[in-house]
């Protein structure tokens, strides 16, 4: 149904005529987020002024029945941003005041504009810690991060961000205005609503300012860089330094191809000829970081490491975890379209996974490289492609599916860390329990009985069909292409 | 609807992958300041991106909104800089300003505003020097100082006030017409270089090229600065009229390219962008580009070219004249981001024993001078000026050097403005005045 004028007005007497957008070229500017090969356009866009605001926007949906799609900064990578059919847009990111940092507690409570990079350096400025670093943390909003759970690099000591958010307000699909957790640290009354609304992606409620949790930074780090000749010796090292209680921030793990194209791009001096690179990290008191970087240096040279590094000052260190850092800017200058996954397997299970990727690579005639977060088995199959070759693009879908389902086989998931959205929509339901996804969609249905809270991500509402029914032929043409019947 | 979509363009610097290798990963958006000043994506380097590429393939009209958002980027290309993919945002820019110029959509004021300044003033340079003189008469013999005492022209136009307070104070004699056009080094020469004197640091900042030629000369170069430069087409290519920068390019390529020179020096960052990319600019015309070629390779910022040939090393004695103060540096963006060059003016800097260097908070960002922005987006531009002096005010430093000559006119009137007793310099006046102890 499409958003009639009378609804339109109302929403902008609501916000005001100076927060709602709706020229063909905003339209078009929120069209997309950072997931290749989808787009789809908003009807307006809308920056309320308020919670109260949003609040009123929402009953308003629910009476009028249009859907809302709140959005970051747009750099999610399955689609949660983008705008379903009769949709409104939801703008976040100029809500972006950090509202009070608690020294006392331990605490900082943001607005969801935040940007994660922008938190960092504030609290590192005076000796504070907010750990969950996405590689996108330099325009990612927190609100983003915590809507998708995001990870990062730092996931294997410290965990993600589910880990650091102690309490929120949320205004619920019905217009309530609900506030959850708080700053003691311990909370049991009642079901552990807060953790349950991290990682909806945008589906369940609109963080309207969000409570996180800090730690004291630590003392001193340590950086080390290994290569190896064979993918089972770096898995080796990985599973020998975890068995032997070493708890590394970083572990990170760059393949051959990825390796190739860094050099190519940057020119670092890496050895080309070697099958994989790990990053790894530790921090923490100066005593335990000498003891361990010791450690690992034993393990990397055991599991014949055929060139091992350690940084001896901050710069050195920079230098070390450059070929990481610009993996993914390496693997986006290859071709045009590049798109990046994030299957992720039990820790014990990173060779195998990587073993099948490669052939599922190779059987498809598709140029994959490989890095990731091998500390937690999050890896980032990357597929380089160009969406206008249609038949490459399908082989690439093809390629997909089958590595979703090899991790899924190995007692893992389809994301880590980019949540599900549009783009891995029809995975998910392939992939995982039935029951699951159906107590999810109850789940949705109770809470948001209209769909008007970002309807159609994760997974698809019954009835399977969005927008108005085909009517004409080459309305109904358009799901034939698309392989309707097929 | 059988009709041709596409648009024909006629930008030589675009090709189909600059354009399709945007993977709107986002991570442009925080270093862009029409993004900060309005967190809308329109205004943002990936949100003009796909509205040029949307034009290109016919799905976008040359709206108005589409014409304010590509003038509204100050082509700063700190998006290039943070682009993971490559993306030559600049060339994009520059395309869609193409089209606009084409479409003839842009509004009169700015029509006539660019006409008067880039077609009129800039295409010959005697032009420019009656421009100046008028200027200079302006300045010097009283109508300025009546004016600005009387609030004459802020009762009339605040923004009238700011444009004219933003004007160069014009130098008293003109590079181009003092000078011989070969000079010998008292050494032994090193070096030929031939010495770019560029439009506005010619006659507006004439003591400057002064000081480069010395400091050259100084460092063992003979300096062979050509009779009858003209612009280099920069400020041309850069407000959509790519027709009018071949022609000054190619005058330009056919000028220097008479003296075979080891390279060619400027202190002028948005020139030495441009002559960088001459290269580029003629991918139809293998003879002209070839030539183009020549050049392109051969140019160098002045602090660049410093570096690559040993300055720092050959340096033995310093002046102590700046001994304890503390000095900051302000990048360009022409500089850092065109030509990649942030590293070569900070080590020259640092190399003066004696002196304190600060890194200024966000020195990547753009003043808001950005070639004519500053006229025709004043509003926007001031804006930018606030957050530099912003900046400038949180380290406090005594001196803040910068390497372009459209940085010195906003930054002097930002200082100004703020009431800030900051002395601004030339990198290359700095260098020269420790370098001749
Ligand atoms: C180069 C690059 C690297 C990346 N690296 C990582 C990585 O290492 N780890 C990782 O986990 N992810 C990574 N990502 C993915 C992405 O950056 C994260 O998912 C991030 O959390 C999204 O933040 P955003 O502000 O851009 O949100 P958006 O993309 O705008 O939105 C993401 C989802 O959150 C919802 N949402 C946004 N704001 C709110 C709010 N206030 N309330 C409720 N819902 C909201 C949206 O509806 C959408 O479903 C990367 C992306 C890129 C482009
Ligand atoms: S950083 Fe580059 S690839 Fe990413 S959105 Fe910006 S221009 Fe596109
Ligand atoms: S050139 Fe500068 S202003 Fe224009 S989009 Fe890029 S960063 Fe923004």
């Amino acid at each position: 149904m499409m958003i009639t004028a009378k609804t339109i007005n109302k929403i902008r007497s609501i916000v005001g005529s100076e927060n709602f957008f709706d020229s063909p070229e905003q339209k078009l500017a929120y069209s997309y987020d950072a997931t290749p090969l989808l787009s789809q356009f908003p009807s307006a866009i809308i920056r309320p002024r308020t919670t109260q605001e949003l609040s009123e926007v929402m009953i308003l949906a629910n009476h009028e029945h249009f859907a809302l799609v709140p959005r970051g900064s747009g750099t999610g990578l399955s689609g949660g941003s983008i705008p379903t059919e009769n949709s409104i847009v939801v703008l976040t990111n100029h809500w972006n005041r950090i509202i009070e940092l608690d020294e006392k507690n331990l605490t900082v409570r943001v607005e969801p504009g935040v940007l994660t990079a922008q938190l960092q350096s504030t609290v590192e400025s005076i000796g504070l810690f907010y750990p969950p670093d996405p590689g996108s943390a330099a325009i990612s909003t927190l609100g983003g991060n915590v809507a998708e759970n995001a990870g990062g690099l730092r996931g294997l000591k410290y965990g993600v961000t589910k880990n650091y958010v102690q309490g929120m307000e949320v205004v619920l699909p019905d217009g309530s205005i609900v506030s959850l957790g708080g700053k003691s640290v311990k909370d049991v009354a009642g079901y552990n609503l807060k953790d349950f609304l991290i990682g909806s992606e945008g589906t369940l409620g609109i963080f309207t300012n969000i409570l996180l949790k800090l730690i004291p930074k630590p003392e001193t780090s340590s950086t080390m860089l290994a290569f190896f000749d064979r993918i089972s010796d770096a898995g080796e090292t990985v599973a020998e330094i975890i068995s032997s209680h070493i708890s590394p921030s970083t572990l990170e793990f760059l393949d051959r191809t990825t390796i190739n194209c860094v050099e190519q791009y940057a020119h670092l001096n890496l050895p080309v000829n070697t099958e994989a690179l790990l990053l790894i990290e530790v921090d923490g008191h100066h005593v335990v970081v000498k003891e361990d970087t010791e450690k690992i240096s034993v393990l990397c040279r055991k599991h014949r490491a055929n060139n091992f590094s350690i940084a001896r000052s901050e710069q050195e260190a920079v230098k070390l975890r450059s070929a990481r850092k610009i993996a993914f800017s390496a693997l986006a200058r290859v071709k045009p379209t590049t798109i990046l996954e994030d299957a992720t397997v039990p820790r014990s299970e990173v060779v195998p996974m990587l073993e099948r990727i490669q052939s599922i690579a190779q059987k498809n005639g598709l140029l994959f490289g490989n890095f990731g977060h091998a500390g937690d088995g999050n890896l980032h199959p990357t597929c380089l492609t160009d969406a206008r070759n249609t038949q490459e693009i399908r082989s690439a879908e093809q390629a997909f599916g089958e590595i979703f389902s090899e991790a899924v086989k190995l007692g893992g998931t389809i994301s880590g860390e980019h949540g599900i959205g549009l783009a891995k929509r029809q995975f998910l339901e392939k992939l995982a329990p039935l029951p699951a996804i159906e107590m999810m969609r109850r789940i949705k249905e109770s809470i948001d009985p209209h769909s008007v809270l970002n309807p159609g991500k994760i997974f698809s509402l019954s009835p399977r069909c969005e927008g108005p029914m085909p009517k004409n032929a080459s309305q109904i043409k358009k799901y034939i292409d698309a392989g309707a019947f097929t | 609807m059988l009709e041709e979509k596409k648009i024909v363009h006629n930008n030589h610097l675009l090709t189909d992958e600059i354009l399709n290798n945007c993977i709107h990963c986002g991570l442009c958006l925080p270093t862009c300041p029409t993004y900060a000043l309005t967190s809308l994506e329109q205004s943002s380097p990936r949100g003009r991106i796909r509205l040029i590429r949307a034009a290109l393939d016919g799905d976008q009209p040359i709206s108005k909104e589409f014409i304010y958002e590509m003038n509204f980027c100050l082509d700063c290309q700190a998006c290039e800089t943070a682009c993971p993919a490559g993306i030559k945002y600049g060339s994009l820019v520059e395309t869609a300003r193409d089209l606009i110029h084409q479409s003839k959509k842009n509004s009169l004021t700015e029509r006539i505003l660019k006409k008067f300044f880039l077609t009129w003033t800039f295409a010959r340079h005697e032009r420019l020097k009656f421009m100046a003189r008028l200027l200079r008469w302006y300045q010097t013999a009283g109508p300025q100082a009546v004016l600005e005492k009387s609030g004459l022209l802020k009762l009339i136009s605040k923004k009238l006030n700011t444009i004219q307070l933003l004007a160069p104070r014009i130098s008293k004699v003109f590079t181009s017409e003092v000078l011989d056009e070969i000079i010998l080094p008292q050494s032994e020469v090193t070096h030929t270089v031939v010495f770019l004197t560029g439009c506005i640091m010619d006659v507006a900042f004439a003591e400057i090229n002064e000081d480069t030629i010395r400091l050259l000369l100084h460092h063992g170069c003979k300096v062979v600065i050509p009779k009858g430069q003209r612009c280099c087409g920069s400020l041309q290519a850069h407000n959509g009229d790519s027709e009018g920068a071949r022609e000054h390019a190619r005058y330009t390529i056919e000028l220097f390219a008479q003296f075979n020179p080891d390279y060619i020096v400027m202190n002028s960052a948005g020139c030495g962008a441009f002559l960088k990319q001459y290269g580029e600019l003629f991918d139809d015309d293998p003879v002209m580009r070839s030539k183009a070629q020549f050049i392109s390779q051969r140019t160098v910022d002045v602090t660049e070219f410093l570096i690559r040939t040993g300055f720092i090393q050959s340096q033995k004695k310093y002046s102590t004249r700046y001994a304890g103060k503390r000095i900051t540096y302000h990048d360009a963006c022409h500089l850092i981001h065109s030509q990649k060059i942030s590293e070569q003016p900070r080590e020259l800097i640092r190399s003066v024993p004696g002196i304190e260097y600060v890194e200024l908070p966000e020195a990547s960002w753009c003043c808001g001078s950005a070639g004519i922005y500053n006229i025709t987006h004043i509003d926007q531009s001031m804006h930018f000026l606030k957050r530099k002096i912003e900046n400038i005010r949180k380290i406090n430093p005594d001196i803040i050097l910068m390497g372009n000559p459209g940085c010195m006119l906003q930054m002097q009137f930002g200082l100004r403005n703020a009431g800030l007793q900051i002395e601004l310099l030339h990198t290359v006046t700095f260098l020269r005045r420790i370098c001749e102890a």
